[in-house]
């Protein structure tokens, strides 16, 4: 790397890196271009596109070359920026720049409305998010991996703060920031703990340490809290539902489909790599709040009546499957299943991926029906498939995906996940052996209440009747939108329809975490993880049945039933007179789980006075954990700092009399 | 055991330098009060030559020469001229009246001594006795930037604790190394410098350097 231009592009890791540049010089370029929107989003988001693809392609190929390090001359003296390209952090790479593109492609679509001026600074920021993401998988040392870390959150807290004329978006943006900042005192802490007394952060230093199983746990634990934060681990949740709904539709599918896995990768940088030892309780630990997120986020999706913050919740019981996936890798794994391990391993990248997919077309989705119709509340929405039917179907795509519907890509995932959860019985541990079943059953239990999520989210918005006659004016997303959302429609059906493949492609991730492989029984057309006797899943065979079967019902029904068309109103029996607000409401298809989980919810209603000459319906299904936990902690906080600021009067002479007083007492202590 | 006689000055001077402490303390003039940091500054010059002269200690002629040229010459004539074109009332007010003043004082030079006493056998120069007085003259400058409410005073008291600091440094090790003593130099002369370009400022503000006013300053 030191003779030359041409071989200082030799190695996978310093293409990541130009990619990282270009996004970086991009994003500045953005502020020049402030006078013309045009260029803005015809030009910078576009070429933001192809960067994330060609990341994409350098992860691909980061997967199949060997490790590739580079010490680069940034960062403080004495102290570089290390960076490394490994299976993992390809891996992610692929994930980050596949989702990112689509989204960028959309977000150059989105974003045409907006004035330049903004514009300019959010495209800096988004570029400047997007290069802060690559860098923190790319890091190769604790101290790159921070600024990087930093540099994402900063970026994507200015993102969410948009819109920061509105106080709402201003109180969730600190609140992500706290959050954010909680979290990242609590990796700072993780790698002190790491380094262990060295004094070198540099990831090679720390894989080398010995650590006794106190200090190893201590720093997982205080990983586990830490990505815990960015990630959504309940309780750290709270930052989710309200930062969504506040960003920009482009960001925030940025910021769920890509930014939470960071925090995955983060986690499973430090558990399988840096750390020497791995312990066994600690994938129960992961199990149960993977499980408990899972749980909590799915139950509050179904209540929710706005649809970003529907998809926010939904985001936390995907994080939460992958971090129930990511204990039940360490209880295999510390087990000595290799195997087992390796196949709960395969399972949890192949969720993460497809999460960021069908995640990231929801909320771009979500994204078009705002634009379209300016509204956000599902109460609102209604029958929007007649007139957005480009975004209506692809949305569809994303819906029956994160339903967890064959023979698209969320089944597989969740499927594999299933048979890992059944093969548990295998473990030597006794009270595992009685306990995990019952997660399997949450994970069970989770993925139908999703599926149910998803038919209350699509079923409001865009079937049925419209639920105000603005909505008739409802206009079909741009082009690059369009687009945009073809692209990650296409990743979901993709993904599920060619499953070996994929798994196969994941190899050397797994096996560098677990040093294990799947058994290679799969062949091109049939997807068996464990063996051919157990459970097989053919994705094709089944497409081409659905299709099959799709296609000789509407053949049946148009030459053989009665070969004509009849029109008249369907379901028409006893309701002569329909209109659109008797339709079911979001309220209403939630209720069912709100009586059920209400000791989860804090639930405020306004029911209308029958008389009112203009009845008004509020109702609102709060978490009750921020009412327990999260005020506690701010009025403590709030006190403390009320008697702290009683020392502040005002006057020097008071000042210099504490000065005085700590001098005297510490020349009187310190010489006993 | 027999003190020779230059060490028998460098304690007369150090006494002295005790003394004008304790006249800083109860001057109620802001003009008189810049005199005395003056005379104190050339005690100070002069008892680190004789310290030099009589350790053989070639660095702290410089150190003499520096503290000679800033804090006699220099600042007392940057404060009269300070004083004379903000035409400040002359009459320093203390806080606490000067006789309790002057008590918690010798209170504190009791202390100092105390807590000098077992540093002071510790160290190998031939100026240790006077570690005490060198921390009592510190302790002192402090109670009068505790106890004066005008600005100038204030810098005054913190120039004179920089003093103490000095000799302390003096008698206790021939001083400290010449680099840090020429930053700690620089610093003073760049500190009065922004105090007095504050002490304008404070003083366009308010219309006073009573920096009573300032508490309207705090939050709330």
């Amino acid at each position: 790397m030191t003779n030359g231009f041409s071989s200082y592009f030799a190695d996978p890791v310093q293409w990541a890196w130009a990619g990282v540049m270009f996004w970086l010089v991009l994003g500045f370029a953005a502020l020049l271009l402030q006078g013309s929107q045009r260029l803005l989003t015809r030009l910078v988001f576009p070429l933001g596109a192809l960067g994330a693809l060609a990341i994409a392609g350098v992860g691909v190929a980061g997967m199949l070359l060997p490790v590739s390090t580079v010490v680069l001359p940034i960062g403080l003296p004495d102290l570089p920026f290390h960076l490394r390209l490994d299976a993992l952090s390809a891996f992610f790479m692929v994930l980050l720049g596949g989702a990112a593109f689509g989204i960028t492609v959309y977000a150059s679509g989105y974003f045409r409305s907006m004035a330049a001026g903004p514009l300019a600074l959010l495209a800096l920021w988004y570029h400047l998010f997007l290069a802060g993401m690559v860098t923190v998988l790319l890091a190769d040392d604790a101290y790159a991996f921070m600024v990087a870390w930093e540099v994402m959150a900063l970026s994507s807290y200015f993102l969410v703060t948009t819109d920061h004329k509105i106080p709402e978006i201003r109180r969730a943006g600190f609140l992500y920031l706290l959050i954010a900042h909680v979290g990242a005192i609590s990796l700072l802490l993780t790698f002190g703990v790491l380094q262990g007394g060295h004094g070198d952060y540099t990831f090679d230093t720390m894989r080398l340490a010995e650590r006794t199983p106190f200090w190893a746990s201590a720093a997982y634990l205080l990983a586990l809290f830490g990505f815990g934060a960015k990630a959504g681990l309940v309780p750290m949740h709270v930052w989710l539902p309200e930062a969504h709904p506040a960003a920009p539709s482009p960001v925030s599918a940025l910021m769920s489909g890509v930014m939470l896995k960071t925090a995955i990768y983060g986690l499973l940088r430090v558990t399988f790599d840096l750390l020497n030892i791995q312990i066994g309780w600690w994938g129960t630990l992961a199990l149960a709040l993977g499980l408990i997120t899972a749980l909590y986020g799915v139950i509050f999706a179904a209540v929710q009546s706005d649809m970003k913050r529907l998809l926010a919740w939904s985001s936390i019981e995907n994080i939460g499957i992958l971090l129930a996936a990511f204990g039940l890798t360490l209880i295999f794994y510390t087990d000595g299943k290799g195997a087992l391990a390796a196949l709960t391993l395969t399972a949890m990248l192949y969720h993460a991926l497809n999460h960021a997919f069908f995640k990231g077309l929801l909320f771009v989705g979500t994204g078009s029906v705002l634009h379209a119709t300016g509204e956000r509340n599902m109460g609102r929405l209604g029958g929007l498939m007649r007139f957005m039917p480009w975004t209506a179907w692809l949305t569809l795509v994303g819906a029956l995906a994160i339903a967890g519907l064959p023979p698209l890509n969320g089944f597989v995932s969740e499927w594999l996940l299933l048979q890992a959860f059944l093969l548990t019985p295998g473990l030597t541990q006794p009270y595992l052996n009685m306990v995990i079943p019952v997660a399997a059953a949450i994970v069970a239990l989770a993925a139908a209440l999703a599926a149910y999520v998803m038919v209350k989210f699509y079923g409001v918005v865009f079937l049925g009747q419209p639920r105000d006659p603005a909505l008739h004016h409802a206009h079909e997303a741009s082009w690059p939108e369009r687009l945009g959302m073809l692209w990650l429609a296409a990743g979901c059906v993709l993904l599920g329809l060619f499953p070996t493949q994929v798994i196969v492609w994941l190899e050397p991730v797994v096996r560098m975490l677990t040093g294990q492989t799947l058994p290679s029984g799969s062949s091109w057309l049939l997807l068996t993880p464990v063996s051919a006797e157990r459970a097989s899943y053919a994705p094709l065979i089944f497409f081409a049945v659905v299709v099959g079967v799709l296609l000789l019902t509407i053949l049946w029904v148009r030459r053989v039933y009665h070969g004509r068309v009849r029109r008249s109103d369907p379901w028409d029996c006893g309701y002569p007179e329909q209109d659109a607000r008797m339709q079911d409401s979001a309220e209403g298809f939630g209720q069912p789980i709100r009586q059920i989980f209400e000791i989860f919810m804090r639930v405020e209603r306004e029911t209308p006075d029958p008389f009112s000459r203009s009845p008004r319906y509020h109702g609102a299904s709060l978490d009750k954990l921020w009412f327990i936990l999260y005020e506690p902690i701010a009025r403590v906080a709030g006190w403390l700092s009320e008697q702290a600021g009683r020392l502040q009067h005002g006057r020097i002479q008071w000042y210099l009399i504490y000065s005085f007083a700590t001098l005297i007492f510490l020349l009187v202590f310190t010489t006993r | 055991m027999t003190l020779t006689y230059h060490l028998q000055i460098v304690n007369l001077l150090a006494a002295l330098l005790l003394l004008i402490s304790f006249a800083m303390l109860s001057q109620r003039r802001i003009v008189g009060l810049v005199t005395l940091f003056a005379w104190q500054g050339a005690a100070l010059a002069l008892s680190t030559a004789i310290v030099a002269w009589s350790t053989d200690q070639h660095h702290l002629y410089y150190s003499a020469a520096i503290t000679l040229v800033l804090k006699v010459v220099a600042m007392p004539w940057y404060f009269y001229r300070l004083v004379r074109k903000l035409d400040v009332n002359r009459v320093v007010e203390p806080m606490i009246n000067i006789p309790t003043t002057m008590l918690i004082g010798i209170v504190l030079v009791i202390f100092a001594f105390n807590l000098a006493l077992p540093i002071s056998e510790m160290s190998g120069t031939v100026t240790r006795s006077t570690l005490g007085i060198a921390l009592a003259c510190v302790l002192l400058a402090f109670l009068m930037m505790i106890t004066r409410s005008k600005a100038i005073p204030l810098v005054i008291g913190f120039l004179a604790m920089e003093n103490g600091l000095f000799f302390a440094a003096t008698s206790a090790t021939y001083g400290m190394p010449l680099v840090v003593e020429l930053g700690v130099a620089l610093d003073v002369l760049v500190g009065v410098f922004v105090l007095g370009i504050f002490i304008f400022q404070i003083r366009e503000t308010f219309d006073s350097l009573d920096l009573k006013h300032m508490e309207k300053l705090k939050e709330r």
